[in-house]
């Protein structure tokens, strides 16, 4: 090939060169308003560089401002769909820094919250994925299961969404009457939904040509990276914060943590197919188990944290640790909080999964790793 | 011309454009936050916006005549929403979702623009945080009534 007779000019047709493309923050794939900006050869992905903060609302300052149980309906809004974790690593890092025990009637009902949380967190997950790879049916599918979830959510709370169902010491208000039938009617049929959708994609030939090998992260990687839930245990690495540090009514209900060792976009569904099941299993067992007494602790009117105490509290939600770091100073507001997203922590590692895949295989990587800019940006 | 009658309706220019605007409302595919989630939930079978004809959600505002402005607009993104609605073509209508979109909602913060009519003409505010899937829908009713009373051949109705 010739030099160039000039700087800046291309002297062949063939040469290649690199293109700037701002992937968002408006685009249907990004799940809300994250900003790839990446460097295309062609098809081939060169270069990306997440831009973040696109969402970010001040929460962690806004947690400063207002008393401990005050705060409940911000972590609503950080990890939009799945409140009810958020809820919960919230108010078990102020229970562990005021030292409030919960009921055990309210932690059997919160764990139940939190499984059907993740149920519905994965529907969407499931809803949204499969949208961006192509397949427009299991939306359909998924979002008819997941408004019965909603609908057990608002029967409980009044909300469908960003849900406030606990608070610091147990829950605000004991199950509705006939709440426990129909939720054991949801999960009693749930499995066989599970595999409606299976049917529709696990074994389907698009939908493996788009994900089977799509995004391979190696054991190694997800550790250095920091990586956790779903995409962890696609890696073949079997952590589960409910398992390793059991919390509410984990360690007296019997499940599984599905593992798989690919590493790819494909086993990472998988791996969330199988915790929907795994889901239901735990919902059944709380909701057979389910003891009476009271679901609120006995606590002082105004909850205060001693000066210069600090608790992390950290639960599985259904993207991976969701955890708080609270630190008091004797007033019933926390002097600092800081919220320890999944999301955010799992984003870090799309540039490195990208690198060298094509345009097309991007949508299916962000897809899968299942992030919520609410949760990112805060 | 025997059946002129039976074969030929007449209507005003008013009439056809806004029945024609009204019944295929496209909205812009762009979620901002939580409420993109109940955005989602109204094309879901329970609610399924396509009874109004406008479940076709375009990715690109150049095909677009709704702009649902569905969450929080922060001072980072207040800018490109601008640059999205200037993108769309006119006759275009905004929705703002939700209570951020509306006046900033609960985030009253450095971060947050308190509504996203500091940007963009809204046409219709819709309540709530996140609005009901229903409340979106009484949101696109309310904007077809709304489409109704908009005129092409008189003075501009206030």
């Amino acid at each position: 090939m010739a030099a160039p007779d000039t700087v800046g000019t291309r002297d062949s047709l063939f040469e290649v060169e690199e293109m700037e493309l701002a992937f968002g923050p408006q685009h249907p794939s990004t799940h809300g308003v994250l900003r790839l900006d990446l460097k295309v050869d062609g098809e081939r992905i060169v270069g990306c560089y997440p831009i973040i903060g696109y969402l970010h609302r001040g929460t962690e300052k806004l947690f400063e401002l207002h008393p401990f149980f005050q705060n409940v309906p911000h972590t609503d809004r950080m990890d939009y769909v799945a409140a009810a974790t958020n809820n919960l690593a919230y108010v078990g890092a102020v229970e562990k820094l005021t030292g409030l025990t919960v009921p055990p009637r309210a932690a059997y009902i919160r764990t139940i919250l939190c499984e059907l949380q993740r149920i519905s967190s994965h529907l969407l997950w499931l809803a949204t994925h499969a949208i961006d790879i192509g397949a427009m049916t299991p939306f359909f599918y998924t979002f008819r299961e997941r408004e019965e979830v909603l609908d057990l959510f608002e029967e409980y709370c009044g909300a469908r969404l960003t849900l406030n169902c606990m608070r610091p010491g147990g829950l605000p208000f004991d199950l509705p009457v006939g709440w426990t039938d129909r939720c054991g009617a949801f999960v009693d049929k749930f499995p066989a939904k599970v595999d409606e959708y299976e049917g529709l994609l696990t074994h389907n030939r698009i939908w493996k040509k788009r994900t089977v090998g799509i995004g391979v992260m190696s054991k190694e990687q997800a550790l250095q990276y920091g990586v956790t839930g779903p995409m962890l245990r696609a890696s073949g690495v079997g952590f589960d914060l409910r398992k390793a540090t059991p919390y509410e009514a984990y360690g007296e209900v019997d499940f599984d943590v599905p593992v798989f060792h690919g590493g790819d976009t494909y086993d990472r569904y998988l791996v969330r197919m199988e915790e929907m099941r795994q889901s239901t299993r735990i919902v059944r067992q709380c909701l057979d188990k389910l003891p009476d007494g009271p679901v609120m602790a006995k606590k002082p009117r105004v909850l205060k944290a001693a000066k210069d105490t600090e608790a992390y509290y950290a639960i599985e939600g259904p993207k991976g640790e969701i955890g708080f770091y609270i630190v008091g100073n004797g007033t019933p507001n926390p002097q600092r909080c800081r919220v320890r997203p999944p999301s955010f922590y799992n984003l870090q590692i799309v540039p490195e999964l990208t690198q060298d895949r094509l345009l097309s295989d991007l949508v299916a990587i962000v897809g899968t790793t299942d992030i919520v800019l609410g949760e990112v940006d805060r | 011309m025997d059946n002129v009658e039976a074969n030929v309706l007449t209507t005003t220019y008013d009439k056809i454009f806004n029945w024609a605007r009204r019944s295929a409302i496209w909205p812009m595919q762009f979620g901002l936050a939580c409420c993109a989630i109940e955005m989602m939930a109204v094309l879901d079978p329970r609610h399924d916006m396509s009874r109004f004809g406008a479940e076709v959600f375009r990715a690109s505002p150049r095909q677009s005549d709704l702009m649902i402005v569905a969450g929080t607009v922060t001072e980072k993104m207040a800018p490109i929403v601008r640059r999205l609605w200037d993108q769309m073509p006119d006759p275009k209508w905004a929705i703002a979702m939700g209570a951020c979109a509306t006046c900033g909602g609960p985030y009253r913060t450095y971060a947050v623009t308190q509504g996203v009519d500091r940007v963009i003409p809204v046409d219709v505010y819709v309540p709530g945080c996140p609005p009901r899937p229903e409340a979106l829908l009484w949101g696109l009713l309310h904007l077809q009534r709304k489409i109704d009373r908009m005129t092409v051949t008189r003075k501009k109705a206030s």
